[in-house]
């Protein structure tokens, strides 16, 4: 990949992420101009401004680009490890353990699901999350692992676990009445509603600090692309890697679902579109894909917030009717 | 072989034995218990007391709903686990309840009652839509890759469809009474859905009772089909075609219910070997009996509110396909 290439795409990605910036903080029920963005930024605004802008929009969106973040960072992890480029953590059932978790955790705790968990419950939240993707990961790194863990096979597995933790879902869906079942649905369909501070200042420091662990470790990443022999030619102990990063990818993916609830497909796609724009070297192409995953949650977070506006449509939907089309063409064109 | 026609009859034998035992305490469990005279009375003695209105409009009904619909799902296991030659396959992961579950929707949308006629030309739209893909991935040429294509295209097709279905009934403040018609399983059971169960399921046993042969040759690869003078892309399509009607069906009387289609013919094929003339009418079998014992499960588990039915197939379902996925290479 020439240096220039890179540099033009690093750009235009950057004008695309700040156009959505601006779309999400100004377009809503009370529409704020660019200008004024800045004015409250920097302390100027009106206090309706302020309270719209400070309150409710920044921390929703500081929230949904470390979602993005996460996901996409775990769904480029697991198509390394499977050596598939259609893996990600939404379908092979990772996200579905965290939903797990929560959803029991949530369903014996209380049954208020955002505004009456305790300051204790948001610590608690994500790590019983974290804890469902890590068992969920393991159960399939385990059980794919005849002999050898066949990167096929993992994925054929990880979608049997997927199916049946989605069933099990669904009875927590059924015990509750009318407005338990709304609140369920937001959990299993991914939605960013309800976002404050209390979550961004949680999320988006962890999730930094993993995507620059995954970061450091982006020369181990281009290794494992390589076939097993000469990874193994390389000294590196391909088990031990795999499990490392299947890790991460547990962690990554547990907190998304932890705040937000199962967002599939945008950690197939971001990657996907990042490695056909710089190549599969993993120091380029865990950033642009990065990048492209804040995009494109904060557009289809706008859509969702405003397209049917009062009414606000889960996020995950959203980005699952943009992003299947796109998967089912990838796979006729794969051969 | 002789020793394998044995170990049908037995099969044959044990499997009706165990499906009567399940009839009837489908029928006599619940919220009143029945006994075997209130049963007897109800068929033949009809007259117009509670307990036997209610066996008669609504356990026998149901139960018999759940013995044709699992046997549905079993045969359509079989053909499609014959015609791809893959133990995963399954066409309750192809998106077609969800698809179906999207034109409900849109009926509940657009005002047309939800009756047994009206869910089951729902349930034929969703069943094409995913038939056209599926036939798309699999006519023409089948290999292992192929499978976990279908199955991974199966997977985005329902996250699809269920996604749409959710906007429709978030805009329409309906989402949980179609949330609840999915998983709906035999709870709403009537004569009608009995009716369309037994119709299509009695038609689809025959036709696929006389694809059999044509399913055995194919099952044995591509190539011997060939040489032996068959067509494979053409049995597959027909097989397939077959396949839709009764996928719909299946879905129209029982909703969203998972892996009995992959589970039943992996049992047959280990306990009678691989001979779909056998394989298929034994499918329709054990698939009623399996779906029978679940249904009870559905209903006393957590009584007096019903389980999802797909939750107890699923619990015996994923531990099979993940035995045979194991099984995979590569």
């Amino acid at each position: 990949m020439k240096k220039r290439n890179f540099k033009i795409i690093i750009v235009i990605l950057s004008s695309l992420l700040l156009l959505s910036l601006i779309l999400y903080l100004s377009w809503g029920s009370y529409k704020i101009s660019p200008l004024d963005i800045i004015k409250t930024i920097f302390g100027e605004g009106t206090k309706l401004q302020k309270s719209a802008l400070l309150n409710l929009r920044v921390p929703r969106m500081l929230v949904g680009i470390s979602v993005g973040i996460a996901l996409s960072t775990a769904g480029a992890l697991l198509q390394t490890i499977t050596k598939n480029e259609l893996a990600d953590s939404g379908i092979i059932g990772i996200n579905a353990g965290a939903a797990v978790a929560a959803v029991i955790f949530i369903s014996l705790k209380t049954a208020n699901y955002y505004s009456e968990l305790g300051y204790l419950s948001i610590y608690v939240l994500p790590s019983m999350a974290i804890m469902g993707a890590g068992v969920s990961a393991a159960v399939i790194y385990f059980l794919s692992s005849r002999n050898k863990v066949r990167p096929k096979r993992l994925l054929l597995i990880g979608l049997g676990i997927n199916t049946g933790l989605n069933a099990f879902i669904t009875f927590f869906t059924f015990r509750g009445g009318v407005s338990d079942y709304n609140r369920v649905l937001i959990w299993i369909s991914g939605s960013l509603w309800g976002s404050g501070w209390n979550y961004a200042k949680i999320i988006t420091p962890l999730v930094a600090l993993m995507f620059i662990l995954v970061l450091l470790n982006h020369k181990k990443l281009d290794v494992l692309n390589l076939s097993d022999e000469h990874a193994i030619c390389l000294v590196l102990n391909l088990n031990k890697e795999r499990k490392k990063f299947l890790t991460f990818a547990a962690i990554l993916a547990g907190t998304a679902t932890a705040f937000a609830g199962n967002i599939g497909f945008i950690g197939l796609i971001s990657p996907h579109i990042a490695r056909k724009l710089v190549g599969p070297y993993h120091k380029n192409f865990l950033v642009i894909s990065a990048v492209m995953s804040a995009v494109i949650i904060l557009v289809a977070d706008s859509l969702s917030r405003n397209l049917f506006s009062p009414i606000e449509i889960p996020v995950g939907i959203t980005i699952s009717i943009l992003g299947v089309p796109y998967f089912i063409y990838l796979m006729m064109k794969e051969k | 072989m002789k020793k394998n026609n044995k170990n049908t009859i037995t099969f044959i034998v044990c499997s009706v034995f165990i499906l009567i035992i399940g009839l009837f305490l489908g029928i006599s469990l619940g919220a009143i218990q029945i006994g075997v005279s209130e049963i007897w009375h109800s068929i033949f003695n009809y007259s117009e007391k509670l307990e036997l209105v209610l066996v008669r409009d609504v356990r026998i009904p149901r139960a018999l709903c759940v013995l044709f619909t699992g046997g549905i799902l079993g045969v359509t296991g079989a053909m499609i686990q014959g015609v791809t030659r893959n133990p995963i396959a399954e066409p309750s992961l192809l998106g077609v309840s969800q698809g179906a579950t999207l034109v409900v929707a849109i009926f509940y949308a657009i005002g047309i009652s939800i009756n047994t006629t009206n869910v089951m030309i729902a349930s034929l739209i969703g069943a094409i839509f995913s038939g056209i893909i599926v036939i798309g991935f699999i006519s023409r040429k089948v290999n292992n890759s192929s499978i976990s294509k279908i199955l991974l295209a199966g997977t985005a097709m329902s996250t699809f469809f269920i996604s749409l279905t959710t906007i429709v009934g978030i805009l329409l403040n309906q989402s949980q009474m179609i949330a609840f018609w999915v998983a709906g399983g035999f709870r709403n059971a009537t004569w009608a859905d009995f009716k369309l169960a037994f119709v299509v399921g009695i038609i689809g046993l025959i036709i696929a009772i006389l694809l059999s042969n044509k399913i055995n040759v194919l099952s044995l690869g591509d190539d011997v089909a060939i040489s032996l003078g068959q067509n494979p892309e053409k049995i597959r399509l027909i097989t397939l075609l077959v396949m839709i009607p009764m996928c719909a069906a299946a879905v129209a009387v029982g909703k969203n219910i998972i892996f009995v289609g992959l589970i039943v013919p992996q049992i047959i094929r280990k306990i009678l070997g691989e001979d779909y003339r056998k394989n298929i009418p034994c499918s329709f079998l054990l698939g009623a009996v399996i779906l029978t014992y679940s249904d009870i499960a559905a209903r006393m588990f957590y009584s007096p509110y019903e389980t999802p039915i797909g939750i107890f197939t699923a619990l015996i379902g994923v531990p099979f396909f993940i035995a045979a996925a194991r099984k995979e290479k590569g």
